[in-house]
């Protein structure tokens, strides 16, 4: 119980007094997720909606594996990703791994078949008639897939918090392609581990705090914007 | 007969789904300013029939015509679909205002703004709703909605206006008072209609053309006089109420009138047939009239039988009495008349019709 107590008094003196590695380590994590999961929007998103409005032969199975996607346990591709980045791997050439670049990518993969799958649910879930209504409308295919996004904006919110809350937690991946270098590849789960590791359970605790606030801070704001446009 | 243009023209429409045709229009016009009503059971195709007219639906064969102009390639098909609306059983409104969901057509069409300030609150003034331009679509009533999405259909100005049986799911008077502003709209903007429903009382209101659907085809079309007095089969009568049908044979001709016996009565009618002839006879319910048989109702029609009251249904704001006079037949009564003539099941009166209520439908084969 003490060691939580303390923990917790310590993330506070760390965040009050602006300690420089953390508030570097949690400015890091933030860009890090933050770039993955709006690659993973961008991806996720044109992915799902495709699918979503799309009939094609071999649609249950895609839908199925993209699902099966949202499971995907990051060490596996922490693990796929190492290999596809090492040295003498197929983009060994790029020299990425041990960089942000790696985490990044590794993330994006975590996160983009959290966002497609939310995405395709969504559009689905659009009333069936909708797209035609839309059309009806004079809509061209563009306006028509906007509209359709618009509408399905706030499950797409959703999608969102869920592609950032995977990538922002996750440590499996983010330990094996970044390597957890201190100031260079150093995120706040990675650096959790390693704390909790040497047995700096306090520090640890306060950099799990941290995350946590970080976490809820994000889904708070999201959590707020989709409930001021949830219908009455 | 309609003097005006032809405006829209389906040819050779074959529509498969699963492998089974669910749709096969030879040939349909529709004319510019008529309203046409398509009538038919689930699944006759009458939805389908829209969406296909409506270039929304891609059939596998066939080609439409909108005011002489082949509607094949895509630009063709979007400026189709921007010279025409389409209203659907449930309002499917975009989530935002009114205003905004009534504007979404013209903001499609890149219409001016000031313009379209201009439109959208006369059209919201004439379906009754310019109140609720700023309310959210998600907190409308159901008729509230439907008027939304009829106001929606109409900013644009459509050529013609598509409405698959967008008064269903309304309660009665709310489809009432929507009903009235429709017609109110459509005498004043005469814009062609194309319309699904299931309610014959709606497609009498308010169509010129009647077309009756089964399984996937227009199996009649006419003015709703035509196929309501004169249906041309077995299912399109039965369908539009002739409740009474039977089948009987000529057994003498004259003047034009021919007398068909039907079981040991014998029914005449205005018919060119021959005797010998097998037909199928059909007696609109509205077309018969009661009277007791101390005082039978004074008529000059050629049909006169003694009745017992078999059974007496009340449908809606009348009662259904079924009769039998040697052979079923069907009337209308009002309560009133029902209270007056002492109707109940065992009741005996009489029951007389006009030789022109009797309709032949000859039997086919």
């Amino acid at each position: 119980m003490d060691i939580i107590v303390e923990g917790t008094k310590k993330a506070f003196i760390l965040l009050l007094t602006l300690d420089r590695e953390t508030l570097h380590v949690t400015l890091f994590s933030l860009k890090v997720s933050g770039i993955a999961t709006l690659i993973s929007v961008v991806l996720g998103m044109t992915a799902g909606v495709m699918i979503g409005l799309s009939e094609f032969p071999g649609k249950k199975i895609i839908v199925s594996m993209v699902n099966t996607g949202m499971g995907l346990p990051p060490v596996v591709v922490g693990l796929f990703v190492t290999i596809l980045l090492w040295r003498s791997g197929p983009l060994g050439f790029l020299d990425l791994l041990y960089t942000p670049a790696a985490i990044v990518i590794a993330q994006a993969l975590i996160a983009t078949p959290i966002v497609t799958g939310i995405t395709v649910a969504a559009i689905q879930h659009l009333p069936k008639n909708l797209r035609l209504q839309i059309l009806a409308l004079g809509a061209t295919r563009v306006q028509m897939v906007w509209l359709l996004v618009k509408e399905a904006r706030l499950p797409l919110l959703a999608a969102v918090m869920a592609g950032f809350g995977g990538v922002i937690s996750e440590v499996g991946a983010s330990i094996m392609v970044g390597g957890n270098i201190k100031g260079y590849t150093r995120v706040l789960t990675t650096a959790t581990v390693m704390e909790a590791s040497r047995g700096n359970f306090d520090l640890a605790i306060a950099l799990g705090i941290i995350l946590l606030v970080l976490a809820f801070m994000i889904n708070i704001l999201l959590t707020a914007i989709q409930q001021h446009d949830r219908p009455q | 007969m309609n003097d005006n243009p032809i405006i829209l023209q389906a040819c050779d429409i074959i529509l498969q789904r699963d492998n089974r045709t669910t749709l096969s229009i030879p040939h349909l016009a529709v004319h510019q300013g008529e309203v046409v009503s398509l009538i038919g059971p689930n699944g006759a195709g009458k939805t389908s029939l829209l969406l296909v007219l409506a270039g929304l639906l891609r059939p596998m064969r066939g080609t439409l015509r909108f005011n002489e102009n082949n509607i094949t390639c895509s630009s063709a098909l979007l400026a189709y679909r921007r010279s025409i609306a389409m209203v659907f059983q449930e309002p499917l409104l975009l989530h935002t205002t009114v205003f905004n969901n009534v504007a979404a057509g013209l903001k499609m069409r890149g219409i001016p703004h000031a313009e379209i300030r201009r439109i959208v609150p006369y059209i919201l003034e004439r379906f009754h709703i310019e109140h609720l331009a700023q309310r959210s679509s998600k907190a409308l009533s159901g008729g509230e909605a439907q008027r939304v999405s009829l106001a929606r259909a109409f900013a644009v100005n459509p050529r013609i206006v598509f409405l698959d049986e967008p008064f269903s799911s309304l309660d009665p008077p709310t489809r009432e008072a929507l009903l009235q502003d429709f017609e109110s709209v459509l005498s004043e903007m005469k814009t062609t209609v194309v319309f699904a429903t299931h309610h014959q009382d709606e497609a009498l209101r308010l169509a010129d053309r009647m077309a009756v659907m089964r399984d996937g085809t227009v199996v009649q079309i006419g003015t709703c006089e035509e196929v309501i007095n004169a249906p041309q089969d077995e299912f399109v009568a039965t369908f539009v109420g002739m409740e009474t049908l039977l089948r009987g044979m000529v057994t003498e001709t004259k003047n034009g009138m021919v007398t068909i016996a039907v079981g040991n009565q014998r029914v005449t009618a205005i018919a060119d047939a021959r005797v010998g002839e097998e037909l199928l006879i059909g007696i609109r319910p509205e077309h018969v009239t009661l009277g007791t048989v101390s005082a039978p109702h004074t008529t000059s029609a050629r049909n006169m039988f003694a009745a017992t009251v078999v059974d007496v249904v009340l449908k809606g704001l009348f009662y259904k009495v079924v009769l039998d006079c040697g052979f079923p037949l069907t009337a209308f009564v009002t309560g009133q008349s029902r209270e007056a003539l002492g109707i109940r099941t065992g009741t005996r009166l009489t029951a007389t019709f006009k030789a022109t209520a009797v309709h032949i439908l000859r039997k086919k084969g």
